[in-house]
């Protein structure tokens, strides 16, 4: 099996938002990155259907230089080698473009598997993987919760509203978009951290001419509609005013 | 012309159909709308959307529309589109849209702006509000090479009952050509996981605790305080996916929906996924570190701190009565 991921690199849950003069986008120069966690939980079952089917995992990533730690990650939890589309547009970039970015560089692969996250942390469009498979030529399937190989098809479990499930089966190739909780992470051990130095990272260029589907034309903190009524003070004053508040205003407790 | 997608299930409407007409009703500035509904059979489902001010209510009936596919789907809403030439696709943002949506859009190239919360302006020069970074940020967007641009609604962000009734709409039959054979995905009867062993949905209290809580050892301190409150203990997804309380205790759109009596979120920062599953609880609660963190936009009542430093003072102060 020859298994493609798709990882993007995003700003990390502690990031606190700032924003460039323009206020149409983020300042990039005071972030940490990390992983986007979907796509974690994607690049793990990818290295838990090559241990039961042989093959190797590719990473695949598009974005600016800084991509590379994410990728180095990927190689060091146990990927085997990776694409990375490189261009400083990228980090900015929409769904459209990334898929439009990420099928160039992937479709002389002949990957019988893409695994992506269901949707990134920092845009969340919820897109991204889907537009791929269909610039691919591949059928898709979304928020996936388990996927068993049965020679040229498969099974997966996609998760629905509520605790519903459902199975479908499909031929391959495919691609998965991965919901988080489908198994449990590893975490690289120095010996991947090692390994991973001598992995290769292929470069792929941006190709000409990809078009924006949409533009972020003003980006803000949201607007609050509910008063909330914040309780300063000490932790030990806090607790006993919120604690007054609940039985007495609210009849709560 | 706008054109919303209506969601059905077994001869049911999706509430959030509802919304979405809210929301092109809003977008059309009062151009005309017109609503579809898919489906092998749509029973009645094509007057009862009549009821709503709109132009017209087209039925595509075709045996291939169930059991729902993304295949089938995308391929009756891009003939749609066709036939109706809309400027605008509005749609619910449903685990169903989440599926085809993205396909149609691939397939029709043209924009998809997701999860919208808000719209500014009607017509052409419209833009759309959508969370971004995990709701730290509201992103105002602008579709690039429609028409149509294709927009899916958040669930609780336009209100069903805002929907302008009274309209005579006509209900028009549309013939839709899909290839079963072009159909890829084969799907099963949707089903449900072993019975539930606790129903959050009959509890008064409810103490939900977050990735703020750090590590599996920490949820020790959050039960204590449920103890404390006589409350059940619940949890945010990230808690479930690591394992650290059983999935049954979710909360959120892919875990229970509640409504009791007083809500504790304890390090959660509010994403829209958690919000629709707890957001009608009668008093809501916030503890979290950050003092922009989207949960304190639904809280009655909030602590900006350490939940490390509250939680144990909360527990002290309920055992001291
Ligand atoms: C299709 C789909 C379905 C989903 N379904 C669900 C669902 O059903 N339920 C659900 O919950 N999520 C669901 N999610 C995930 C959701 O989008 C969020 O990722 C998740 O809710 C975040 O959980 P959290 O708030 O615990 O973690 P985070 O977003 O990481 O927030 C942690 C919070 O803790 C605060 N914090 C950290 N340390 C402290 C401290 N010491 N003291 C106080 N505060 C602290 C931080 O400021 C932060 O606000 C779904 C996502 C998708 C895409
Ligand atoms: N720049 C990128 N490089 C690699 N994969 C990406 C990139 N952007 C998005 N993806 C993948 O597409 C998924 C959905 O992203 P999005 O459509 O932005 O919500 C992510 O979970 C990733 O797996």
């Amino acid at each position: 099996m020859k298994i493609a991921v798709c990882i993007k690199q995003v700003p990390t849950r502690e990031w606190q938002p700032r924003l460039n003069d323009q206020k149409t986008w983020i300042r990039e120069a005071d972030i940490s990155y990390e992983m986007n966690e979907p796509d974690a939980y994607a690049l793990e079952e990818a290295l838990r259907l090559r241990e039961r089917h042989g093959g190797e995992v590719v990473v695949c990533s598009a974005g600016p230089a800084r991509v590379q730690t994410v990728i180095r990650e990927a190689l060091a939890r146990g990927a085997d080698r990776a694409i990375h589309v490189e261009h400083d547009s990228l980090g900015a970039a929409d769904a459209f473009v990334i898929a439009e970015a990420l099928a160039a560089a992937m479709k002389d692969e002949a990957f019988d598997l893409v695994l992506t996250g269901l949707q990134s942390d920092d845009q969340g469009h919820g897109q991204t993987g889907v537009i791929l498979a269909e610039r691919l030529g591949i059928p898709s399937s979304t928020i996936i919760m388990d996927v068993r190989i049965e020679g040229s098809s498969m099974r997966v479990k996609r998760e629905l509203e509520g605790g519903w499930f459902q199975w479908l089966a499909m031929p391959l190739p495919a691609l998965l978009t991965i919901q988080s909780g489908i198994n449990q992470l590893r975490y690289a051990t120095l010996k991947g951290i090692m390994a991973a130095k001598k992995k290769e990272i292929k470069k792929a260029s941006l190709p000409d001419g990809l078009q924006p589907s949409q533009q972020v034309v003003g980006l803000a903190v949201p607007t609050r509609s509910k008063q909330t009524q914040m309780i300063t003070g000490s932790p030990a004053d806090a607790a006993k005013e919120l604690v007054r508040r609940l039985r007495d205003e609210a009849r709560a407790l | 012309m706008i054109l919303v997608i209506a969601e059905q299930r077994e001869g049911k409407l999706n509430r959030a159909t509802w919304e979405a007409v809210a929301a092109a009703q809003q977008l059309a500035g009062g151009a005309p709308i017109s609503v579809a509904v898919l489906g092998a059979s749509t029973g009645g489902l094509g007057q009862e959307l009549a009821a709503a001010s709109v132009a017209a209510v087209l039925v595509a009936e075709n045996a291939a529309l169930e059991p729902y596919t993304p295949d089938a789907y995308a391929a009756a809403a891009s003939t749609l589109i066709e036939s109706v030439k809309p400027a605008y696709v509005l749609l619910p943002h449903t685990y169903q849209t989440r599926d085809f949506a993205p396909l149609l859009a691939a397939r029709i190239r043209k924009p998809l702006v997701t999860d919208v919360t808000g719209i500014n302006g009607t017509g052409a020069d419209a833009t759309f509000t959508r969370p971004m970074f995990q709701g730290k940020l509201a992103a105002q967007v602008k579709p690039q090479a429609g028409p149509p641009a294709i927009i899916t609604v958040q669930i609780g962000a336009f209100r069903a009952d805002a929907v302008q009734k009274g309209g005579a709409a006509a209900v028009k039959k549309v013939d839709l050509q899909i290839d079963p054979s072009a159909i890829r995905q084969k799907p099963e009867a949707p089903f449900r996981e072993a019975k539930q062993a606790v129903d959050l949905g009959q509890a008064e209290r409810i103490v939900s605790v977050g990735r703020g809580i750090k590590s599996q050892e920490n949820i020790a301190l959050a039960e204590k305080l449920a103890t404390a409150m006589g409350a059940e203990i619940a949890a945010s997804r990230p808690i479930c996916d690591n394992g650290w309380l059983p999935m049954e205790r979710q909360i959120g759109s892919s875990g229970q929906t509640v409504a009791p009596k007083l809500y504790v979120a304890l390090g959660i920062s509010g994403a829209i996924q958690h919000l629709v599953g707890m957001k009608g609880s009668r008093t809501i609660v916030a503890i979290n570190k950050d003092a922009e963190a989207p949960i304190f936009e639904v809280a009655d009542y909030g602590i900006v701190g350490d939940l490390f430093e509250i939680a144990p003072a909360l527990i002290t102060e309920l055992e001291k009565s």
